[in-house]
């Protein structure tokens, strides 16, 4: 079509990006392409099942997407082929943990009657038939054990952000260091160290209370690193009028910079209590397991869902084994709440301030 | 005519009393982190000194694990050689299986996949690192191993000729490849995240001029991404060996705990440092307690450089960008 500057066409908006036919056939090809080479794969060679199936698919689609962009030169092909092994490897990353929620909440729904969550496991056994027993002493085992570690941890993870960010002291640089270096620590050598300490030497007995010691431990890190991410969000001007009020560093702190973070630190607290709502191994070694719905700290030792879980897995049988996945859907659900109540917190905070 | 010069003045803070206290109180509430790293060393060094007494360098090239009968005739006998291997076996192969996907999935999150998706799938990882190990264990006893020990055969049957995938019996359930593949499955948040957080500070000009070059995507991440994010991806994956060194409950419940150096992955015969001091703590005599609270140690000292160095590597890799 020739067209000159003045002719009257109405120029129709172009959509370079836009998928010609062309495009979608190939793509047409391509995939029907690989999954008769996936097919053919399967049938030579021991793949089966939904799994293998896919496993023959992730092998050939690469390939087939290279071979057919090759008339547009390697540098395409290759390009193709990168793509379809980025996307390819994500989606075989989802399927372990899709597979993981839905067994935990689908093999959990049959620990599931109208008393799971408020009887304990005082008169019933993990064997017992499963509209007996329950959770509720692993529920409230585990919110005490929380509540301990919490009172501890978020203080004190608060006051190493404060000290790293704010006051700047001299070892700031190694607290932070350190701090860091602490999330690392296995839970295991945590739960080992109150053991030689609070278990041994000052109760001489498993109790809660140093199973909440062993979590703070596990704890602080996430609290103080999430903390001191928020503190240095908060704006120099604002400390500087402060000070220009004549303001001291203290007054600064507790009435301009963390009022100003409020939803930050409420959000490291959160996910200080996420981390640490389903360890396991510390409480092994510290708070046990007790049958017995509970809230004395100091007397002996206590239920907690990972150790309930832990536990009934342990016994093996078929019931138990429900029961475990019953109190994973429970510790799961918990987390995740805790998770999701941290990210609506912590969005907040970014747009609503401002 | 003389020119004074102004001289700078000292600038001297002068903090009120208030103040004094207020920072003395936060100095030393933040040195308690460190002193709880020191009393944990401290603690574990005291308990299990007599170990290092009795056994000294054994304790760590042995392989027996025996606490023994209490009297002369069948003294105890304590050596980790064999659970360290283990640990770091089943971290290799947790990395080995880990790592490649870690950097296929952040350069997904970070570049490929749709703009809307990318923040909630951000978060979808954040939510799936808080699934507790407990959860990974159960599921990967009851799921995940029924599986595995048949993908263990399919290994042992194609590639028999070579040595680490040779088995003394065929049994497949409870190897180190079962607890690898379960602690890549654990490691993978926290390296993907490292991971995709250094790729998203790749210098977004650079990227353009390669794309203004001619360039494909593949391209672009191949010759500016990658190389950029390197040290951060080092620094990731250490980060997810600290873990894997040190995770307790999922080994446990899927890793056979034999004490022999066992480097075939596929048989059933391992364990970790960990997995050792949760098995044997429940019936330990004193002084086995006391070579777990060595054990203990020793696991600390590892898991700690290794923390230590991947924290060094990811801050430097960030104050680069």
């Amino acid at each position: 079509m020739t067209s000159t500057v003045n002719s009257p066409v109405t120029p129709v908006p172009q959509k370079p990006w836009k998928h010609t036919a062309r495009a979608w056939k190939q793509a047409g090809f391509m995939s029907s392409a690989s999954l008769a080479g996936a097919w053919i794969l399967v049938q030579l060679t021991g793949l089966a099942g939904v799994l293998g199936s896919y496993v023959a698919f992730a092998i050939v689609f690469p390939i087939v997407a290279f071979l057919t962009s090759l008339p547009y030169g390697k540098k395409a092909g290759q390009d193709r082929m990168a793509t379809a092994v980025i996307c390819l490897a994500f989606s075989s990353a989802i399927i372990p943990w899709g597979s993981i929620l839905f067994t935990v909440f689908n093999n959990g729904r049959h620990a599931f009657y109208s008393g799971f969550l408020t009887t304990d496991m005082l008169i019933s056994t993990g064997d017992d038939p499963l509209n007996t027993g329950g959770i509720s002493h692993a529920i409230a085992g585990t919110l005490i054990l929380i509540s301990i570690a919490s009172v501890i941890a978020i203080p004190l993870g608060i006051v190493a952000a404060i000290y790293i960010v704010e006051t700047k002291g001299r070892f700031s640089g190694y607290v932070r260091f350190f701090t860091q270096a602490m999330s690392g620590v296995p839970s295991i050598v945590a739960g080992l160290f109150i053991y030689t300490t609070v278990v041994v030497v000052i109760f001489n007995k498993f109790n809660a209370l140093a199973g909440g010691l062993a979590l703070a431990i596990l704890m602080l890190p996430t609290v103080a690193r999430t903390t001191e991410e928020v503190l240095k969000l908060v704006p120099d001007d604002l400390r500087s009028a402060s000070y220009a009020m004549g303001a001291s560093q203290v007054s600064t702190v507790f009435r301009i910079v963390l009022p100003t973070v409020r939803s930050g630190i409420i959000t490291a607290s959160i996910l200080g209590v996420a981390r640490v709502a389903g360890e396991t191994a510390p409480l092994l070694l510290t708070s046990q397991y007790f049958v017995k719905f509970t809230t004395n700290i100091t007397s002996g030792p206590m239920a907690a869902l990972p150790t309930y879980i832990f536990g009934n897995l342990g016994v093996g049988s078929e019931n138990s084994v429900t029961r475990a996945w019953g109190g994973s859907a429970v510790l799961m659900s918990i987390v995740f709440v805790l998770f999701i109540l941290a990210r609506l917190l912590g969005g907040r905070s970014k747009t609503g301030k401002r | 005519m003389s020119e004074t010069v102004p001289t700078q003045r000292d600038i001297v803070i002068r903090r009120g009393t208030a103040d004094k206290v207020f920072r003395t109180f936060i100095a030393s509430g933040a040195m308690l982190s460190l002193v709880v790293l020191g009393l944990i060393a401290g603690f574990l060094l005291f308990r299990g000194f007599e170990i290092f007494k009795d056994f000294g360098l054994s304790f760590i090239t042995g392989t027996q694990w025996d606490a023994g009968s209490g009297d002369a005739s069948a003294p105890a006998k304590f050596g980790i050689a064999a659970m360290l291997v283990g640990s770091v076996v089943t971290a290799v192969i947790a990395l080995c299986v880990a790592v490649p996907f870690a950097i296929a999935v952040s350069l997904f999150l970070e570049y490929y996949a749709p703009h809307f998706i990318r923040k909630p799938l951000t978060a979808v990882l954040d939510l799936v690192a808080a699934i507790p190990s407990v959860i990974y264990g159960i599921w990967g006893y009851t799921i995940l191993m029924p599986k595995a020990s048949g993908w263990a055969k399919s290994l042992n049957s194609w590639f028999d000729w070579i040595w680490i995938f040779k088995v003394p019996a065929p049994i497949f359930d409870r190897s180190p490849f079962i607890a690898g593949l379960l602690l890549a499955l654990m490691v993978l948040p926290i390296t993907t995240s490292v991971a995709r957080e250094v790729y998203s500070q790749a210098p977004r000009d650079q990227i353009d001029a390669a794309y203004g070059l001619g360039g494909t995507k593949w391209g672009a991440i191949r010759t500016v991404v990658m190389p950029f994010g390197r040290s951060g991806l080092v620094g990731g994956a250490m980060l997810g060996l600290g873990r894997a060194l040190g995770e307790t409950v999922a080994v446990y419940l899927v890793l056979n705990l034999v004490f022999k150096v066992n480097f075939q992955i596929l048989a059933s015969a391992g364990g970790n440092v960990a997995s050792l001091i949760a098995t044997r703590f429940g019936e330990a005599t004193p002084y086995e307690l006391k070579a777990l609270m060595a054990a203990g140690l020793v696991l600390f000292l590892v898991t700690l450089a290794v923390n230590a160095t991947a924290t060094y590597i990811v801050s430097r890799s960030r104050s680069a960008a």
